[in-house]
């Protein structure tokens, strides 16, 4: 796909997919709301500004993968998908119905452009840094990106995999952290602080940036970064809110983990310019 | 029984035969290589040797990366860290998207020895048998274990073969045919059918040999392939029998061989499963053959239980 160099085609675009998501979380009647809403910048700067793939050739050997380690978060990938042309947009009404592809969490289906099952979290890090150690291997130059979130770094593996891509410099990886300091039962600084992150991923050998993410121009600057081969790993460490965009879910861990209701649907999409 | 060799050894030496043949085969360790044997692989093909350090969750999870990427990946452990410590792991990230990952796990069983229980898992071949897509193969040795990689490398799709650290005899010969989910009779006798796996299946022969002796004739079946399992022999072998079976393994009688193989007659009627191997308790320390004498596993034993049924 071409990349969208205008960060403003790149807003509206995540616009219409908070929509799009929205109301697939809806018709599902259940579903992770907050997090895809708050990652929804990031995914679509990641899809359509970064990321080198064709939605035309999913097993196309040189893509850049990607691997979302918050798999909950899965309605943001697949509005970006179905966006993107990997499968038809009426598929999103399907959302954990019984027999759709688009499960709760992700389940494989490469075709689809969803390159891994996920949803247990503390996994995604190892998983990119096996495709990444593999690429190396074969002296192909495709890119392993890694989704990851602040509840999430709680999980050990996710520092076993951060040791592993720091002692190998593997610089054909990037990871994302969605770092909106809330998880399932609340605060993050409440539960069990992951901070300071920049500190921990650079005592493990990466690189870091942080950065506001939902704010377009920052983004895509930090994702032309993160791409530079610099002989170590590179962790994008974005603050979003959970919720963005909707102002009856910003920063509240209720909608962690719920889908909107008919009469908050009315007052997102109203807010979203979605009516 | 003349010579005996580890089926790990066995596995060390096939993953080198096989690395000359196949490039796509890369190895991954969680710094038990010496002792996995993968170290061979490691000098042979460094560049495509990881030891992933002792971080046995890590290494499931790169490995299910590196099948992702198309290769061919071999993981190895201990038993225990392999499919405990990573279970879920390899639950999620290897089966469930059926990857083509290769989990071959040393010092299964009560036979690590000196270690003890800590380090003794009798519960492997429960855990991984349960989780879909999974195969399961306790090889019965050396010989075996080598066809069983040859096998399993172009097979692809998430595959546990459980390891003895124990040199065990040789059975088979060179010509020796594996294919997954096919058993093969050894003996035949009608008094009863013994069913075994992994170091247990020499001990099964012998055993056969002593109730020769005393004019009793029993089929041993080699049951390599606990999943998916022949149950087409199994259950010719046990009609032969008069319905009377016996299974040994060096697992625990809850999950293993023997609940494998008392699942699939219980479903046909009328069939008596004599379940030996581990009684729901821990190993111990101790010397290989003396765990297997006190918790009732050599050949003596198993006569007398096979009496007891006959
Ligand atoms: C291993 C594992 N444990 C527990 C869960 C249940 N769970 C799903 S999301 C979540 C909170 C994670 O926090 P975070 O990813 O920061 O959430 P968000 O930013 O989406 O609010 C938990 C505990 C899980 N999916 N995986």
């Amino acid at each position: 796909m071409q990349p969208i160099q205008d960060p403003e085609k790149l807003k509206e675009i995540a616009r219409l997919l908070r929509i799009d998501c929205l109301k697939m979380l809806h018709q599902a009647g259940c579903g992770h709301t907050g997090g895809p809403l708050g990652m929804m910048d990031l995914m679509v700067a990641l899809y359509f500004y970064a990321m080198r793939h064709d939605p035309k050739n999913p097993h196309w050997e040189d893509r850049d993968r990607f691997i979302l380690a918050n798999g909950h978060t899965c309605p943001a990938l697949y509005v970006v998908l179905a966006y993107a042309g990997y499968f038809p947009k009426e598929e999103l009404q399907h959302l954990r119905q019984l027999g759709s592809p688009l499960q709760g969490h992700p389940k494989r289906k490469v075709e689809w452009g969803i390159e891994m099952s996920t949803g247990s979290l503390g996994q995604g890090m190892s998983i990119g840094n096996g495709l990444a150690m593999a690429a190396r291997l074969d002296a192909r130059d495709f890119i392993t990106y890694s989704f990851h979130s602040d509840g999430e770094a709680q999980e050990g593996m996710l520092w076993e995999a951060a040791m592993t891509a720091g002692y190998r410099g593997l610089d054909n990886r990037i990871g994302i952290l969605d770092d909106n300091g809330i998880q399932i039962d609340g605060y993050n600084k409440d539960i069990k602080d992951v901070s300071p992150l920049k500190e921990k991923f650079e005592a493990f050998g990466w690189l870091t940036r942080s950065i506001d993410g939902n704010d377009m121009e920052a983004i895509m600057a930090a994702l032309d970064w993160a791409r530079l081969r610099e002989g170590k790993p590179k962790m994008i460490l974005a603050k979003t809110i959970l919720g963005k965009g909707v102002s009856i879910f910003e920063n509240l861990p209720k909608y962690h983990g719920v889908a909107p209701n008919d009469e908050e649907l009315a007052i997102a999409l109203k807010e979203l310019g979605g009516l | 029984m003349s010579e005996k060799i580890a089926t790990r050894d066995a596995y060390g030496r096939a993953l080198v035969e096989l690395g000359k043949k196949r490039q796509d085969v890369v190895v991954l360790d969680a710094d038990l290589s010496c002792s996995t044997k993968t170290i061979h692989f490691a000098k042979a093909y460094p560049e495509r040797f990881f030891n992933m350090g002792v971080a046995e969750q890590d290494m499931m999870g790169t490995a299910a990366g590196f099948a992702l990427a198309g290769k061919t990946v071999f993981a190895s452990s201990f038993a225990m860290f392999a499919t405990g410590r990573a279970f879920e792991i390899v639950r999620n990230s290897i089966a469930y998207p059926k990857l083509n990952v290769k989990i071959c796990a040393s010092h299964a069983g009560l036979t690590v020895g000196e270690d003890g229980a800590s380090h003794q898992t009798v519960e492997d071949i429960a855990i991984m048998r349960a989780i879909p897509n999974m195969s399961v193969i306790v090889p019965a040795d050396g010989v075996e274990t080598a066809k069983v990689i040859e096998s399993i490398a172009d097979y692809p799709g998430p595959v546990y073969v459980r390891l003895s650290r124990a040199a065990s005899p040789i059975l088979f010969p060179q010509d020796h045919l594996f294919q997954l989910g096919r058993s093969q009779v050894l003996r035949e006798g009608k008094a009863l059918a013994i069913v075994a796996c992994g170091l247990m299946l020499s001990y099964a022969m012998e055993a056969a040999e002593l109730l020769k002796q005393q004019g009793i004739e029993v089929s041993v079946l080699n049951m390599a392939s606990i999943k998916p399992l022949d149950e087409k022999t199994l259950k010719e072998v046990a009609d032969y029998c008069g319905g009377k079976v016996m299974t040994v393994e060096e697992h625990s009688i809850m999950g293993g061989l023997g609940s494998a193989v008392a699942e699939v007659l219980a479903e046909y009627g009328a069939y008596q499963v004599h379940r030996v191997g581990v009684r729901d308790e821990f190993g111990q320390s101790g010397k290989a053959s003396d765990l297997l004498e006190h918790y009732q596993l050599t050949p003596h034993h198993l006569v007398k239980q096979a009496q007891s049924l006959i």
